[in-house]
């Protein structure tokens, strides 16, 4: 038994124009202090997954089928009982997650005492060993979040995030809004302090050089659908869908030059209204054949391709 | 001489209250850089190391407090004639920020023709804005609509195709790909080389993300703190980087290597 199982998971938005399928059918599993990436691009489900996950998916959006599962329990019934105490969320933008009337200390300490037995003394003697895991020092616990660098309150995020002692943590495109050198920064640190946990994480990115450096195995999701998923060194060196092939051969790598022409996947994402019959990839993809265009590819040994599946 | 030079150039800023001393900040302290014609340098840098400030200085819609910007031999200032700012464009980070949601993409693209009294007459105008189209890969329909009935790259095409309306020799690119997804992010590149090399563009072209630097860039100057602390060939610097921070750069950078 894997730590989190997901099986079959649909997400559907309700809308003057029919029902919107923004997940389709995803199944992955989560093992314990597994990195697992998850790359897409915009709409095409990334966030939805971590949302989904902890049970923060709003009205006019719903689960419509599939199940969710924490140690075999499914958890998709009362997400309350596990947001935060079992699984703790990262966010892009810091400065929303955090308080800004309320100091780092108050806001660590209130966290530890939610979801921990730790109170009072003890609470604030774990808030002062996990500022200095995050390479903070204890004193600026009666600082404020303004008072912080933007990679600094990340830092203190990730803190809060530990705080509960999670099983597991997703991080929502946590290093978008920060600069390269403390993006390398701030992933070591979550790298380093979930290892020493044991905290499994599913980080959520749209960037494939974060993905290669950073996860051990990575989900590649495409209009809601999961499409590839492997160990990240299979992925990035020998990525088996077309899709998959065509996001790594477009991203600039270190062996381009100036003279170097990018290659480009024909067309754009379909949107969630407009998804084509059979694979949702199948008008731009260069080997597809009819029943690409018919039937929807399951994703098997891993890839979700007629074409390709067979190990 | 080269195509683009830049003279120490400096900026202050200031900053006043009534109630305190006037404080400055050097956002840029004698920059100096020059560019060949149809290359394109690429300037590296974080946030706040004065990346865009010197664009904006470079283009002339703001002023340096010291230093000197010449561009074909003539001065730049905010205050340079109409016929001399028309060699000048630039294509702005967010398509969804810098593009006039309540203008058609025909005003939006014919806006510099009109400003410059490029084309003659109605006709001329709507036949340069469909040329100008499907030079960066839209079609000519596409005139009708406004920027929210396209996707981000599609609309930083729209951006270029505006940019390009004046038929300038130099364009800055800020950020031009940051806010688009990857595949994306290699059709934008590429449409901007292959107008560099059709119509001898010469670009600056300003970056935090150091793989795009490397498709993009004949030269790159890296903007620490508003010093150009490093300037080399592309070739060279990412071979043999000299400063210790372009070196903590590129280490910190996760460039995708898939060999």
């Amino acid at each position: 038994m894997s730590l989190l199982e997901i099986e079959d998971l649909s997400v559907e938005f309700t809308s003057r124009r029919g029902v919107l399928r923004a997940l389709d059918k995803v199944s992955l599993t989560l093992e314990p202090g597994e990195f697992l990436g998850m790359v897409g691009e915009s709409g095409a489900g990334k966030s939805m997954t971590g949302n989904a996950i902890l049970g923060l998916i709003d009205h006019p959006g719903k689960i419509s089928g599939g199940d969710i599962r924490l140690h075999g329990e499914s958890i998709i019934k009362n997400p309350e009982r596990i947001r935060g105490s079992h699984i703790s969320m990262i966010f892009q933008d810091p400065l929303s997650s955090l308080n800004p009337l309320k100091t780092i200390g108050a806001q660590l300490i209130e966290t530890i005492e939610l979801h921990t037995p730790r109170r009072g003394a003890a609470a604030k003697e774990r808030a002062g060993e996990l500022m200095s895991q995050i390479g903070v020092d204890a004193d600026r616990l009666s600082a404020y979040p303004h008072q912080f660098s933007g990679g600094m309150r990340q830092r203190v995020v990730i803190a809060l995030a530990m705080a509960s002692e999670p099983e597991i943590i997703i991080a929502d495109e946590p290093t978008t809004a920060l600069d390269v050198s403390v993006q390398a920064q701030v992933l070591d640190l979550l790298r380093d302090v979930c290892r020493a946990h044991g905290t499994a994480v599913i980080l959520i990115t749209h960037d494939m050089g974060v993905i290669g450096h950073w996860t051990d195995r990575v989900g590649v999701l495409y209009a809601g659908r999961l499409i590839e998923i492997g160990s990240t060194n299979d992925i990035i060196r020998s990525p088996r869908h077309p899709y998959t092939q065509g996001l790594i051969a477009s991203t600039p790598t270190m062996d381009a030059s100036v003279n170097t022409t990018l290659y480009q996947i024909p067309g754009n994402m379909p949107p969630l209204t407009a998804i084509p019959a059979g694979c949702a990839f199948n008008p731009r993809c260069s080997i597809a054949e009819d029943r690409c265009r018919e039937v929807v590819p399951q994703l098997i040994n891993d890839v979700a391709c007629h074409l390709r599946s067979e190990a | 001489m080269s195509f683009v030079e830049v003279d120490a150039v400096s900026k202050a800023f200031h900053k006043r209250s009534l109630f305190s001393k006037t404080q400055s900040v050097q956002a840029l302290s004698g920059v100096s850089l020059s560019i060949q014609q149809g290359e394109t340098y690429a300037l590296v840098g974080e946030s706040g190391s004065g990346k865009s400030t010197l664009a904006r200085i470079v283009v002339g819609v703001d002023y340096a407090s010291s230093g000197q910007v010449s561009i074909a031999g003539h001065q730049i200032s905010t205050r340079m004639p109409k016929e001399n700012r028309r060699d000048i464009q630039m294509v702005f980070q967010s398509p969804y920020a810098s593009l006039n949601p309540r203008w058609r993409v025909r005003d939006l693209v014919a806006e510099p023709l009109r400003a410059f009294g490029i084309t003659e007459g109605r006709k001329g105008t709507v036949k340069r804005v469909t040329e100008l189209l499907e030079q960066v890969g839209l079609q000519g329909d596409d005139a009708q609509k406004f920027p929210h009935q396209f996707s981000g790259g599609q609309r930083q095409r729209i951006s270029i195709a505006r940019a390009l309306s004046s038929n300038p020799k130099f364009i800055v690119c800020d950020e031009p790909t940051s806010a688009l997804d990857v595949s994306v992010q290699a059709q934008v590149l590429n449409l901007l080389k292959d107008l560099q090399s059709d119509l001898g563009l010469t670009y600056l072209f300003i970056t935090h993300d150091l793989a795009v630097v490397k498709t993009m860039a004949h030269q790159i100057g890296v903007l620490k703190q508003g010093e150009l602390i490093e300037e080399q060939a592309a070739d060279a610097l990412f071979a043999a980087p000299q400063h210790e921070y372009t070196k903590a750069l590129l280490a910190a950078a996760p460039v995708l290597s898939t060999a």
